[in-house]
């Protein structure tokens, strides 16, 4: 089979759902003439046009909002934040209008609109490195995914257009295997091995709120997201020589969340690890965390243990980004704490 | 601090051009307004109606002139004072009453209340409780048209408030670009709760607002329908055309408080008076009897029409159920697990 990058994951299942329903359209910043500050939208313009792929003036709440209008009207807007951090810009009508119509509306308004946006740390200081998930999964009315895999990213991005409700696709940075804004190299990560994966030519659709089993194991259960789900595969290779068995779960939707699945891998293992990138409170680990203290609470032989960011907003020097940000050395740190107790 | 004075802004109605039908269906929709109004007023301080209300008492020429012009299937976004821009678009009288009960028979099923009435069968896309994000979802639903290549209009109507939000000009910017088919129509009541304009806004000609993103603009005597009526029109057919949109600015006055019993202490009795003279219904029929476009009787009979209709939604409202505590869940995303964790 192919392999493809996550950005051509993610391009690719674009231009099928684009050349199957012509009621999607792409709108963003750069995302036509600059082929998209990542490279995810290469092409995309000189195959669809102006009018199905628009390159937005600097606006993050006029095209959101202009999104949603779209959205009732009879379109399926994909909306590309150029970084995730930018999104704040338009959490009115994020979080006001487009989280809220279907209810307020007494389910006469549907808001089929996928909102796409990278976001990680990667030298680039504290406004364009954040984590953000925590914000969205905190929001009812609001889908969120997150794909570390370009299978996953394809089949996910399939499943979020055709969603009749909003979907938030958080993507990582370093994911993505494709060149930087600069045109430069790809961002890469060294920590980590290549992602390329097998992606099938033809459409196909991850359902919304399954997790999948990334390594089955037997002793600790780690849940990652994101490119913490490739530490935690790198931690638990490294482990494995040492005779632990780690099972790593890629929630892969952070909403709907696959409590099923989280749960069943908790009640064998008994023991739990949590590695995201966004920040330590009020966050995923956070909400993970007193999702199995409420439903496996007697199952748990140690404390499940957080590894997340600093509270801190990430700051820009190599290696203090580098301490605040989650590393392998943390995760396996943090195995070894679950296993003591 | 000053505001604008009645006299300086009014214009003689001009029924020129506009059929006897086209005049009762405005007198018809001003009166609904005012009166579906005035009930939900009765019905807070006499019965157990429950939340808010903001009312546009005074303003109903903006609402009906505007929303008179376009077609069923053109588009409308509205604010927090939204019960005649509804109306305007033809929503059912006991649907919004039924919603004002929060009964399961409202027209947003008891889900959004006053500040989020919605029609999607009459292209009304919602009242929008935050102050100017109806304006971007209305510029949407005109790139929606135009790249489906349809023929239908957005209007988007706000307060002078909004226009000092940052989504204001994102969207004047963005519509003006691409040329969408959109209005832009500022319902100037004078105050954005408590501040007068020129307390909040550098330019006080809001229509010039335009001027920086190539947007036409023009100020009309808003508590005179039949100017509200044709500049709307002037400025829907452009849009139609694919002219681009256009920011039409109604000079008008709340004659209430900001909302339900808000007793509006920052402004003086005299003003009110003042503008209560210059009162949109008051002044249409004065003007219709005295040209004699439409006749005593032909005014009572609409008058008594409305009265029935709001006596018989009222009905409607009060026999239907009341939301019950798990209503909600029929519109959470049936994906969405979150609620079903038992705990409260």
């Amino acid at each position: 089979m192919r392999q493809l990058s996550l950005a051509d994951a993610i391009r690719e299942a674009m231009i099928q759902e684009m050349r199957r329903d012509s009621s999607v359209i792409l709108m963003g910043e750069d995302v036509g003439r600059f082929n998209g500050a990542f490279h995810v939208s290469h092409g995309m313009l000189d195959e669809f046009g102006p009018t199905r792929v628009w390159d937005t003036p600097i606006s993050e709440a006029g095209f959101m909002g202009m999104g949603i209008g779209a959205a009732l009207t009879g379109l399926r807007p994909i909306i590309e934040f150029q970084y995730a951090d930018f999104m704040f810009c338009a959490m009115d009508q994020i979080v006001n209008e487009a989280a809220k119509l279907r209810l307020m509306s007494g389910g006469q308004a549907s808001v089929p609109l996928v909102m796409r946006a990278p976001q990680g740390a990667t030298g680039r200081a504290a406004q364009h490195s954040q984590s953000v998930e925590a914000y969205f999964m905190h929001t009812p009315g609001l889908y969120l995914a997150m794909p570390s895999t370009p299978y996953d990213a394809k089949g996910l991005m399939i499943s979020a257009i055709r969603s009749n409700d909003p979907v938030l696709i958080l993507e990582h940075k370093l994911l993505y295997g494709a060149a930087s804004p600069g045109g430069g190299k790809a961002l890469t990560d060294q920590t980590i091995s290549d992602i390329g994966s097998d992606v099938p030519e033809e459409a196909y659709t991850i359902p919304l709120g399954k997790a999948d089993v990334k390594r089955a194991g037997t002793d600790v259960t780690i849940i990652a997201t994101l490119i913490m789900v490739h530490r935690a595969l790198a931690v638990a290779a490294e482990l494995e020589k040492e005779g632990i068995s780690c099972e790593v779960i890629d929630p892969r939707t952070l909403v709907p969340l696959d409590e099923e699945t989280i749960l069943e891998s908790v009640k064998k293992t008994n023991r739990v690890v949590i590695a995201s990138e966004d920040v330590a409170r009020g966050g995923v680990g956070s909400e993970l965390t007193a999702m199995i203290a409420r439903k496996a609470f007697d199952h748990l032989d140690a404390p499940v243990a957080c590894v997340s960011a600093d509270n801190s907003p990430i700051p820009f020097g190599p290696a203090a980004e580098l301490r605040v940000v989650p590393q392998i050395s943390d995760i396996r740190q943090a195995v070894y704490q679950v296993l003591k107790d | 601090m000053t505001i604008r004075k009645p006299e300086d802004l009014v214009t003689p109605l001009d029924f020129s051009g506009m059929d006897q039908e086209l005049l009762k269906t405005l007198f018809l929709r001003m009166v609904r307004a005012r009166e579906f109004e005035e009930q939900l007023y009765y019905l807070f301080l006499t019965t157990k109606m429950p939340g808010t209300m903001h009312q546009a008492t005074g303003q109903e020429a903006v609402a009906v002139g505007v929303a008179s012009v376009l077609n069923k299937d053109d588009y409308v976004t509205s604010n927090h004072r939204g019960h005649g821009h509804c109306i305007a678009k033809d929503v059912p009288l006991d649907l919004m009453m039924a919603e004002m009960f929060a009964k399961r028979n409202g027209v947003c099923k008891g889900m959004g209340g006053s500040m989020h009435l919605c029609d999607f069968s009459k292209g009304m896309l919602g009242a929008f409780g935050i102050v100017g994000a109806g304006i971007p979802i209305a510029s949407g639903a005109a790139l929606s048209a135009k790249v489906r290549g349809t023929q239908q209009v957005a209007v988007s109507f706000f307060g002078d408030g909004a226009i000092n939000e940052g989504v204001f000009h994102e969207s004047l910017n963005m519509a003006s670009l691409w040329k969408l088919p959109v209005v832009y129509v500022i319902e100037n009541n004078q105050y954005a709760l408590s501040m007068p304009n020129e307390l909040v806004s550098a330019v006080t000609d809001l229509s010039t607002r335009g001027c920086g993103y190539n947007i036409p603009g023009e100020t009309v005597d808003g508590n005179n329908v039949t100017a509200v009526y044709k500049a709307a029109s002037r400025a829907v057919e452009r849009a139609r055309k694919g002219e681009g949109p256009f920011l039409l600015e109604c000079i008008t006055y709340r004659m209430r408080g900001h909302a339900r019993f808000e007793p509006a202490e920052y402004r003086n009795k005299e003003e009110v008076e003042l503008w209560s003279q210059y009162d949109p219904i008051k002044r249409f029929k004065e003007a219709a009897l005295e040209t004699g476009v439409l006749t005593e009787a032909g005014l009572s009979a609409i008058e008594e029409q409305v009265e029935h209709e709001i006596e018989a939604a009222i009905a409607f409202a009060q026999a239907g159920e009341d939301v019950g505590a798990e209503d909600y869940k029929q519109f959470i995303y049936e994906l969405d697990n979150t609620t079903k964790d038992g705990l409260k």
